[in-house]
């Protein structure tokens, strides 16, 4: 699912809120079969978020970082190594790279630790915030299959992008925020 | 319980391996606990007889400023990347993640506090009468502290004022242990004639309150 | 958000301006009675004859006192509110202890003052560190700056009257400590125990001091209306702010900068 919209459309909260993180202050809301205004939490395990920000630990490793992300996401540690090497590996990251602390890594590179740490957790919602922005060609690329991975594993993306062509080429719903609102709706399950 | 524990692990090792590869502790706040102590040294000039009489209240004093930097440190490390949003999306428990940091903020405190014994053992001529006292009572007040920090770290969290609001929020709070702990170690330095082990008693008390406390109002903070 | 007064220069009304008056009334009324009408502690020495006591000193008795009664009602207040924003989640109770800490931050400082003030030809010192009392007190008006300083910066409200609330109901812990330091710490203080309990203290004096508790009340009162009013009407214009500024975003939901965002010809 795209959304797409002008800055300051609201599209970052709409995520958010889909992610449990933001109260909805009126009317209701579900996702994944939890209301979030009764209990946001128990959505969030089952969802990743990838915002502006990397969420990773500067001072740790890219091994370190999404070996402690899987087990704070409930894996156990044996079952997260496992995961974590595919991961890393689809993620494009050259092995040199995963012990290196994340403050030596680029501004992509990082950004792909990042989805790999999240993919190790196999959510079946995926929220992506400009998931492009600031990636080169091949970073681009890693992205877009990471998409169609996603979607072939059944889950669902939210991907919020000014990167319309490449979005669309992937055939999405496509949904138009602005204002706060949802203007247009090219329609799909709720 | 085993996983509120085993999720407290978690992260208390994830801060701790943090601080063993950026060395925060090492090379930024131990030195800065003793210069806090030659400063005193300094301003109050005097012979090492008075300097002994201070001594337990001078190095609590000292304690508690380095207390402040290892709460500011690990609270930026959540916010640098926001981290922060990275573990509510985790499913960590709120108290684990209390507890694990608190811990982590513990260990860091018993490393100053040993730094600091020895610190005034040189320069104030200070010694350890009662090394039981003196360990039980380092150990509860680090415990006091490490968790009112830790709780008080969350409330100044996320306004762009953190490093200026913490010690106004903080440190009234920490008065009374400042108070117990510098009577405690004036017992167990032989500073002075007083029960050390009642007060130690007291801030075991703050303690468990602080630590109770913290790990049930912890979640409330951090949501949005 | 309704207005509660009628004016939106100010926040007075018929009501508190009368309430303002006679407030006014009742602090030259004590300010009389405490500085001129009553007498200043004079007593014989038993032995040597001569005259000891606090003489004039006494009289700030019916400040600092009816003064630090009114800072327990402020705080206990503020706390009270807290626990309540906590519960039911309503501005009310926010702009409550929101104002309720503030007045009670006042008159703690002035207790403060007036006590040290007070103890300096009685006691012989302006504070006294290892008095339980003062020790006590210190640290509860310290707690409230702190709280006070919390109110200041630029935060969600909701996110800021949460954390606020929980600094209000860590801090109010120490209020009993203060209350009963001199019960409990007898030797570690300067102070007397309860004032009305203990100490006979006969007609002009009492009725002088019940005055001080009135008057100050009326000034907690008259003071705590107007700081409510102001952090409501505070909270109202924000809202205002944000509705206007969504109103705004809708405005944005049709035409073509959309269309032009999404890449679309009109």
């Amino acid at each position: 699912m795209l959304l797409q919209g002008p800055n300051g459309a609201g599209k970052t909260t709409l995520l958010r809120l889909c992610a449990g993180l933001v109260r909805p202050e009126s009317g209701q809301a579900q996702v994944l079969g939890h209301d979030l205004s009764v209990d946001g939490r128990a959505v969030r395990r089952q969802v990743a978020m990838l915002g502006h920000a990397t969420g990773l630990y500067e001072d740790l490793s890219v091994a370190e970082n999404v070996s402690f992300w899987a087990q704070a996401a409930g894996l156990d540690k044996s079952l997260a190594a496992q995961r974590a090497t595919g991961a890393l590996a689809r993620m494009g990251l050259d092995e040199r790279l995963l012990s290196l602390p994340v403050s030596r890594l680029s501004a992509g590179q990082r950004r792909r630790a990042s989805l790999a740490a999240l993919a190790v957790r196999r959510p079946q919602l995926w929220l992506l915030d400009e998931p492009h922005a600031g990636l080169d060609q091949t970073g681009r690329n890693v992205v877009d299959e990471l998409i169609s991975d996603a979607v072939a594993a059944g889950a669902t993306v939210l991907v919020a992008s000014h990167e319309l062509d490449r979005v669309r080429s992937l055939n999405p719903r496509v949904v138009t925020v602005a204002g706060g609102l949802v203007v247009k709706d090219t329609g799909g399950p709720k | 319980m085993k996983s509120l524990l085993s999720e407290a692990w978690l992260v208390a090792s994830k801060d701790l391996r943090i601080e063993a590869r950026s060395r925060v502790l090492t090379n930024q706040v131990a030195p800065f606990a003793v210069l806090v102590l030659v400063l005193f040294g300094f301003a109050l000039d005097a012979d090492q007889r008075t300097l002994r009489m201070f001594a337990p209240g001078l190095f609590w004093v000292a304690v508690l400023l380095c207390l402040l930097l290892a709460v500011q440190r690990s609270s930026a490390v959540e916010s640098a990347d926001d981290a922060a949003t990275g573990l509510r999306m985790a499913g960590l428990a709120p108290a684990a993640v209390f507890l694990g940091k608190s811990a982590a903020i513990l260990v860091q405190l018993l490393v100053l506090e040993l730094l600091l014994t020895a610190g005034i053992i040189v320069f104030y001529g200070s010694s350890v009468k009662n090394l039981f006292l003196w360990l039980i009572a380092g150990l509860v007040t680090a415990l006091a502290v490490a968790a009112t920090g830790t709780l008080y770290g969350a409330l100044a969290s996320g306004l762009g004022v953190r490093e200026t609001l913490l010690p106004i929020l903080l440190l009234p709070v920490l008065a009374p242990v400042l108070i117990g702990a510098t009577r405690a170690y004036d017992d167990a330095l032989g500073a002075a004639a007083v029960d050390g082990w009642a007060w130690t008693g007291l801030l075991a008390m703050f303690a468990v309150v602080a630590s109770t406390l913290g790990a049930l109002a912890y979640g409330a903070l951090v949501e949005d | 958000m309704t207005n509660p007064t009628s004016s939106v220069a100010t926040t007075g009304s018929p009501g508190s301006r009368a309430l303002g008056l006679a407030t006014l009334l009742g602090l030259v009324g004590l300010l009389v009675l405490a500085f001129v009408l009553t007498e200043p502690d004079v007593r014989i020495h038993p032995s040597t004859g001569q005259e000891i006591g606090q003489f004039d000193a006494v009289r700030l008795l019916y400040l600092h006192v009816p003064m630090a009664v009114i800072t327990y009602v402020a705080y206990s207040l503020a706390a009270f509110a807290s626990a309540g924003y906590l519960i039911k989640r309503t501005p009310w109770w926010d702009v409550t202890a929101h104002a309720a800490a503030e007045v009670g931050t006042v008159f703690c400082f002035l207790v403060l003052v007036t006590g040290s003030i007070w103890g300096r030809p009685v006691w012989n010192t302006w504070w006294e560190w290892g008095d339980v009392r003062l020790m006590t007190t210190l640290i509860l008006f310290l707690m409230f700056v702190g709280y006070l300083a919390l109110r200041r910066t630029a935060a969600d409200p909701r996110v800021q009257a949460r954390r606020a609330a929980v600094v209000a109901l860590v801090a109010i812990v120490d209020l009993p400590l203060v209350n009963r330091s001199v019960e409990w710490w007898e030797n570690r203080t300067l102070h007397q125990k309860s004032t009305l309990g203990e100490l006979k203290i006969e007609d002009l004096t009492l009725f002088t001091l019940m005055i001080g508790f009135l008057v100050f009340l009326m000034v907690f009162a008259w003071l705590l209306l107007h700081r409510f009013r102001v952090g409501w009407l505070t909270l109202a214009a924000g809202e205002h702010q944000v509705a206007a500024a969504i109103k705004e975003r809708r405005a944005e939901a049709d035409g073509s900068e959309v269309a032009s965002a999404v890449g679309e010809t009109s």
